[in-house]
């Protein structure tokens, strides 16, 4: 056995230990419970023929909500679980909405049998399955071991499958063939889609046929086809990107910059605030001077010698300022993810903290 | 610094520099943890959190947001997902809990896939357990995601209901009340973006607010990597804006500090900010004692070299 191996061995036994520790002191830990609700929804007439027209739209919880009593909040609800049963004019299901440990207790101490909050075990898993994999990217900054690979092939092979279902249903289905066949789709996937107007449905003709063209680079023969489409991806972008990046990066900048180097801040009684003034002065004079003296240092047609060369070595410490700025500022925002997920540990998973108060400790 | 083992012989022998300059990176890794985690479990036992003195993106955030009339509409587009929520979160929950305690009249779209989720969320634990007098098509509604990025921005200018056809259950634009008069983006007086990158502020900023500059404020959160691109625009462009966690921290604080009620306790889900600035606090201190270290045997290895 290898010295790592052991490390490793060790390591994980530790941590088991006290993770059993942990499970038997005070209340335990990473435990998720929900409320049972009952919803039943009353359909108006039109609405009941809707639905049996499209009964995918119940379970896809689309149903026009306009149409719905007072439960339509609760049917909102994106943890909802539903099991709809309907009759003819009501349908009724159930949800699950998570509920604080806090809650559990109380209702158990007011009545030991009650079913309405209980345990939820695939959520209590899911909750104990981000714990595992947050320890194993993390397990990584000791060394490269199969907890880590798994972690992260499971990021890759999740993330394309999820864009790829993002892409059919949320671009393919509603803009392409939503437009093209509208009666199709709405009648057989999404019954909420909002029909196209006749402009809309033409100009999908020619995204579709600009589609098939980009995918012709996979035949062995006439990749070059691709190329049409490409080109018009590049010029529409071009087109975009110039006319915003000119009127919001280049004019708008440049306005911003041309700022009076002396600045008179009056307070309320219209005196004159010599401390204020000098610094909105200092500032404006500090902003100027930046934007000169970085120009100079990017402006390589002259020899960066004399009071242009003076001006560029000011542009260095300005740029080196700004480099440090953009490091700190990205240092603050990694450690509060690393604190996020810290967070995430000790109190959803290992209960040792209650910042929100859901165990009453 | 060294990431492996080393070897010992004669460690002892080695000068202080060196023997700093070697040490097993992990070390750092640890002393990091340490750094977040001490933090948290002490702010989690006692409840205790940081003070923040608001900075004036920060203010200016709060100000645009109080200014603003009730029954305002106001456009705030989730454009992150998960994986910032950490970050972004906190500052998504105050904004949505200011504009619901002035009454204004929120309209949420998405322009990540996972917006919709975050902003769905967002509704739940803010305006449904705290606010439940907002009546959904009234006084808020969730457009959900759409996709198409700038597509989508540049329809926004022309034509609302085209860009965002239903709202996220399904109802037709036309049927929601408080979008009646709706046409375009100019009619919202105040849009808000919460934003982790492309596509995200400094996209409204290009293509929405170039155009509409006059017509309508921008106010933006972002995360840590993104603020230093979006300084450059404020206040111009941007007219309020909440850079990481520390801009979160502040505006969280102002938002609890004005909605106050003597004897009442802030919520907890309030401050996740104020208590997320602990762990920066040490964890900063720590990276700033490794520059200094590092610089110092930077400098005493050039002297020994030199020598």
């Amino acid at each position: 056995m290898t010295r790592q191996r052991k490390t490793w061995l060790v390591l994980g036994a530790v941590f088991v230990a006290l993770l059993v520790a942990r499970g038997m002191i005070g209340q335990g830990l990473g435990r998720v419970y929900v409320k049972r609700t009952d919803v039943t929804v009353k359909l108006p007439e039109t609405a009941v023929n809707d639905v049996a027209g499209a009964p995918s739209a119940l379970t896809s919880g689309s149903t026009n909500a306009s149409t719905t009593t007072a439960s339509t909040q609760a049917m909102e609800t994106p943890a909802a679980a539903s099991t709809a049963s309907s009759s003819a004019t009501t349908i009724s299901w159930q949800e699950w909405k998570q509920v604080t440990p806090l809650e559990f207790n109380a209702a158990q101490k007011a009545n030991p049998a009650q079913t309405e909050i209980t345990l939820s075990w695939p959520r209590t898993i899911g909750l104990w399955l981000a714990a595992f994999f947050t320890l194993a990217i993390f397990s990584f900054l000791y060394a490269d071991n199969p907890f880590y690979k798994i972690a992260e092939s499971l990021v890759v092979g999740v993330s394309a499958a999820y864009w790829g279902v993002i892409g059919f249903w949320d671009t393919l289905v509603p803009k392409m063939f939503g437009a093209l066949t509208p009666g199709l789709v709405k009648s057989l996937v999404q019954p909420s889609l909002v029909a196209p107007e006749k402009l809309q449905q033409i100009s999908m003709i020619f995204a579709l046929i600009l589609g098939v063209m980009m995918l012709w680079r996979l035949l062995p023969r006439g990749g070059w086809i691709s190329a049409w489409p490409l080109a018009f991806i590049v010029g529409v972008t071009a087109g975009l990107k110039i006319v915003s990046h000119v009127e919001s990066d280049l004019m708008a900048q440049a306005a911003a910059t041309m700022k009076p180097l002396f600045v008179s801040v009056t307070d309320a009684s219209g005196a004159t605030n010599m401390w204020d003034s000098w610094w909105a002065s200092v500032a404006n004079v500090l902003l100027v001077a930046g934007v000169i003296c970085c120009l100079a240092y990017f402006f390589f047609s002259v020899e960066h010698k004399g009071v242009v060369g003076g001006a560029a070595r000011v542009g260095i410490w300005y740029l080196m300022i700004t480099f440090g700025a953009s490091f700190g500022f990205t240092v603050m925002g990694r450690i509060a993810l690393l604190a996020a997920r810290v967070e995430f540990l000790f109190d959803d998973w290992l209960w040792l903290i209650d910042p929100n108060h859901f165990r009453g400790l | 610094m060294s990431s492996g083992n080393f070897n010992n012989t004669n460690a002892s022998a080695r000068p202080w520099f060196e023997r700093l300059d070697r040490i097993d990176r992990r070390w750092i890794f640890l002393l990091m943890f340490l750094a977040v985690a001490g933090p948290i479990l002490w702010i989690g036992v006692t409840g205790k959190t940081l003070p923040e003195a608001p900075t004036l993106a920060a203010r200016a955030v709060f100000e645009e947001i109080d200014h603003l009339p009730a029954r305002t509409l106001v456009l705030i587009s989730f454009d992150y997902d998960p994986a910032s929520a950490g970050e972004l979160q906190p500052m998504a929950t105050s904004l949505v809990r200011q504009c619901a305690a002035k009454n204004l009249r929120m309209v949420f779209i998405a322009l990540w896939p996972l917006g919709n989720q975050v902003a769905q969320q967002t509704i739940q634990d803010v305006i449904r357990d705290d606010y439940p007098a907002l009546k959904e098509g009234d006084d808020f509604v969730n457009m959900g995601y759409q996709a198409g990025n700038e597509a989508v921005m540049k329809l926004l200018l022309t034509d609302f209901a085209k860009a965002f056809p239903k709202d996220s259950r399904g109802e037709a634009t036309s049927n929601i009340p408080m979008l009646k008069d709706v046409k375009m983006v100019s009619d919202f007086p105040l849009l808000i973006s919460i934003s982790a990158g492309y596509p995200g502020s400094k996209e409204w900023v290009q293509y929405v607010i170039s155009a509409y500059n006059e017509k309508m404020n921008f106010v933006t959160g972002c995360t840590g990597v993104s603020a230093p691109q979006l300084y450059p625009y404020f206040p111009q462009q941007i007219a309020g804006l909440l850079g990481a966690i520390k801009g979160a921290a502040e505006y969280e604080s102002m938002v609890n500090a004005s909605l106050a009620v003597d004897g009442v306790a802030t919520p907890p889900k309030y401050l996740q900010a104020q208590r997320r600035m602990g762990p920066q606090l040490v964890a900063h201190l720590l990276m700033v004692g490794l520059i200094i270290v590092g610089n110092m045997i930077f400098f005493a290895r050039k002297r020994r070299g030199a020598a």
